[in-house]
């Protein structure tokens, strides 16, 4: 009885979540789009709510809400559908939209044709997922080959590669946006000065080819008028080539002169693109929120440079935490400061909050960087495909973050996780989330040093003396 | 040698990836363009237009530049760059998404906006108000029309209409990778002519700017006022 009544609010929270995908699909990444193909909207919001029915078994597992044996069954039935939509019918959506895109199969216009050719690629894609397993120690020999065991160390690979990559990218990122420090100091005579560069240039390129098309329409002119005159024979060919071979060596050299102009405009473009951007950004940290964000830049400064640091130790000194911050905090107080209180009680909310907090962030994290890649990448042709990658990345996040958050969790929460999820090398993907985050938050401090350096206001500078 | 040519600016507005860039070169150069790359900025072209006034034989060159704005979201702060001093408007969008329709409006505001001085708000109320103030001469073009199936394209040719009904424009459709859909002759070309005079009226034939060729105190004729054309191209695709 309790099984159902656990059941239905499990299914009422999920139709929840699906509705929010759902909308956030319409709303934010198909703002600009028509959808053609409801499949990909109903795939997005299936997956999404799946990711999210996933930690918000983990909220209950931590609270105690619900029957035991009912979490059990339902993080099972999750992550068996998670797999399922990750393994078969995310790629195959993908392999089928690919495959119509490509210019010789509509040009053949044949349905069997496609659905066979998807078909291959996404053996293919099963081939290479399967080797993925081979170089990395994450299972035991003792697993079948259908055990959910195999499906999640290997989606756990790709998803802690990418959780640690976006980690290691953001850490640095942050306070670099946020803090007042970096910002370069942009005059509004910079910018006009720019624009009327960029301008000037615009109305030479103009000037060029006016001459161009004035040279062309006089050559056909020409060609029309002595159309009647032009002899046969070998006299009225040289006379041709002869006359109109000025203008045409013209036209040849004002091309030329234009292909380099407009790649200098565009250059000049990104440039006053850059210019706007940093006016912006001055004007926003003059409001009130602009300062807020600059104090929690100098904080985030701080835990960029401890992680990196905590990452190298664990590293060098090969040391995996056993515990984990909520008890070694707790102990800490307790011992050294001697304060008494009800550890299992304090032990609950600190780490339903802090689980909490992490999810939050995670999800919402995920959602604003995969809207603004994909107003940057995405066209009216690649629109399906790209969204389609995005569920695919966003699952295999989010089954990453959980296996990652477990050494977050207080010893009595992580048992849950380590059922269902079956005998995983857990220490393996720590490590390698270290590695890989280390690799990423120095690759990005590198490029935007020299992002920073290459300021336009420095050329101007140097252009003026 | 150089013959002075006087110049009309257009600005060719659009979402990004609706063919702008395809569309330009269709109309300067003639020929349907291969291969395009997301505009970085502005690409310009010039095409060269005959205008005969009405009621004299006498013709003169005019050279029309088409400000093809790269439409790309990044870039929005920067757009306005380029807006000034605009004699003549083509909006273009894609027929297969019909988005990229609503958002002519937006474009259209921040335009005209620009050259009111004020910040574009956004709001319907504003929209309407703004567009009846709007001086520039308009047409609105859809493109991709090869890729609707034909099932689909009598809802879609219609529903292009209202925006341009909106704007008081004409409008055309057509696909930018066939030349013969603005081949001499063909509608599509008499429609995109009379729209360039009009332009190139508006800039150098009305009261308020100098006069030109005597003409300070012609009106400009009834016809060619800005009235809804229900026509409509109904090119046929094989």
């Amino acid at each position: 009885m309790s099984f159902l009544v656990d059941s239905c609010i499990m299914f009422t929270t999920q139709a929840f979540f699906f509705g929010f995908g759902w909308i956030f699909f319409m709303r934010q990444l198909f703002k600009d789009y028509e959808i053609h193909h409801r499949v990909v909207q109903l795939t997005f919001a299936v997956t999404f709510a799946l990711s999210c029915t996933m930690f918000e078994l983990i909220i209950f597992e931590i609270v105690g809400f619900l029957n035991s044996s009912s979490r059990y069954f339902h993080w099972k039935l999750d992550l068996y559908a998670m797999l399922f939509s990750l393994i078969f019918l995310l790629p195959f959506y993908i392999a089928y939209f690919i495959v119509s895109n490509l210019r010789f199969v509509q040009s053949l216009q044949r349905r069997r044709l496609i659905v066979w050719l998807t078909v291959g690629v996404w053996l293919t894609f099963m081939y290479f997922f399967w080797k993925l397993g081979d170089p990395f120690p994450i299972l035991s020999a003792k697993h079948g080959i259908f055990s959910i065991e195999q499906g999640i160390s290997r989606v756990g690979v790709i998803g802690v590669t990418l959780m640690a990559l976006l980690s290691g990218f953001g850490a640095v990122n942050c306070p670099y946006t946020y803090m007042e420090y970096f910002l370069r100091h942009v005059t509004d005579t910079d910018i006009q000065s720019h624009e009327r560069r960029l301008l000037q240039n615009m109305e030479i390129i103009l000037t060029k080819k006016k001459r161009i098309a004035l040279a062309k329409r006089e050559t056909r002119q020409a060609q029309a008028g002595s159309g009647t005159q032009r002899s046969a024979g070998i006299w009225g060919m040289l006379k041709n080539v002869t006359t109109s071979s000025p203008a045409g060596e013209n036209v040849r050299q004002l091309q030329q002169d234009v292909d380099a102009l407009e790649e200098l405009s565009r250059q000049l473009f990104l440039e006053v693109v850059d210019l706007h951007e940093q006016r912006e950004r001055i004007a926003y940290s003059k409001t009130l929120k602009g300062k807020y964000f600059n104090i929690m830049g100098y904080f985030f400064s701080l835990y960029c440079m401890w992680k990196i640091f905590i990452s190298t130790v664990n590293i060098v000194f090969d040391r995996v935490g056993k515990t984990d911050p909520i008890t070694r905090g707790i102990e800490i107080v307790v011992v050294y400061f001697g304060i008494q209180f009800d550890v299992k009680f304090w032990s609950q909310h600190i780490s339903f909050l802090l689980v909490g907090i992490l999810i939050v962030t995670s999800i919402r994290g995920l959602l604003i960087t995969m809207t603004k890649f994909f107003y940057a990448i995405a066209s009216s042709k690649s629109s399906n495909i790209i969204v389609l990658l995005f569920a695919e990345i966003m699952g295999m996040y989010f089954i990453s973050s959980v296996l990652l958050m477990r050494m977050n969790m207080p010893e009595e929460y992580r048992l849950i996780i380590t059922e269902v999820l079956g005998d995983l090398q857990f220490n393996f993907y720590h490590r390698w989330f270290d590695v890989i985050f280390l690799v990423s938050a120095l690759s990005s401090i590198g490029f935007l040093y020299l992002a920073h350096k290459q300021a336009p206001e420095k050329h101007m500078m140097q252009n003026m003396y | 040698m150089a013959v002075p040519v006087e110049k009309v600016k257009v600005l060719v507005l659009g979402d990004s990836g609706v063919g702008k860039s395809s569309l330009v070169h269709l109309i300067c150069q003639g020929e349907a363009m291969g291969n395009s790359a997301w505009t970085i900025g502005c690409n310009v072209d010039v095409k060269l237009h005959d205008y005969r006034e009405e009621g004299t034989p006498h013709e003169k060159t005019f050279c029309v530049e088409l400000w093809d704005v790269g439409g790309s979201i990044n870039h929005s702060l920067s757009h306005s760059v380029f807006f000034n001093s605009a004699h003549g408007l083509v909006l273009v969008h894609d027929l297969t998404n019909r988005k990229s329709q609503e958002n002519l409006r937006r474009w259209l505001g921040e335009v005209l906006s620009r050259d009111a001085g004020k910040k574009y708000s956004g709001e319907p109320d504003y929209d309407e108000e703004v567009f009846s103030e709007n001086q520039l001469p308009a047409l609105v073009i859809g493109t991709k029309m090869d890729r609707i199936p034909d099932s689909n394209l009598e809802e879609v040719l219609s529903r292009s209409s209202s925006v341009a009904g909106q704007c008081r424009a004409d409008f055309i459709n057509l696909d930018c990778m066939q030349n013969k859909h603005l081949a001499a002759g063909t509608t599509n070309a008499v429609k995109l002519s009379r729209f360039f005079d009009k332009v190139i009226e508006r800039r150098y034939y009305t009261q308020d700017s100098r006069g030109r060729l005597g003409s300070q105190e012609r009106r400009r004729p009834p016809s060619m006022t800005r009235t809804f054309s229900p026509t409509f191209v109904q090119e046929k695709i094989d």
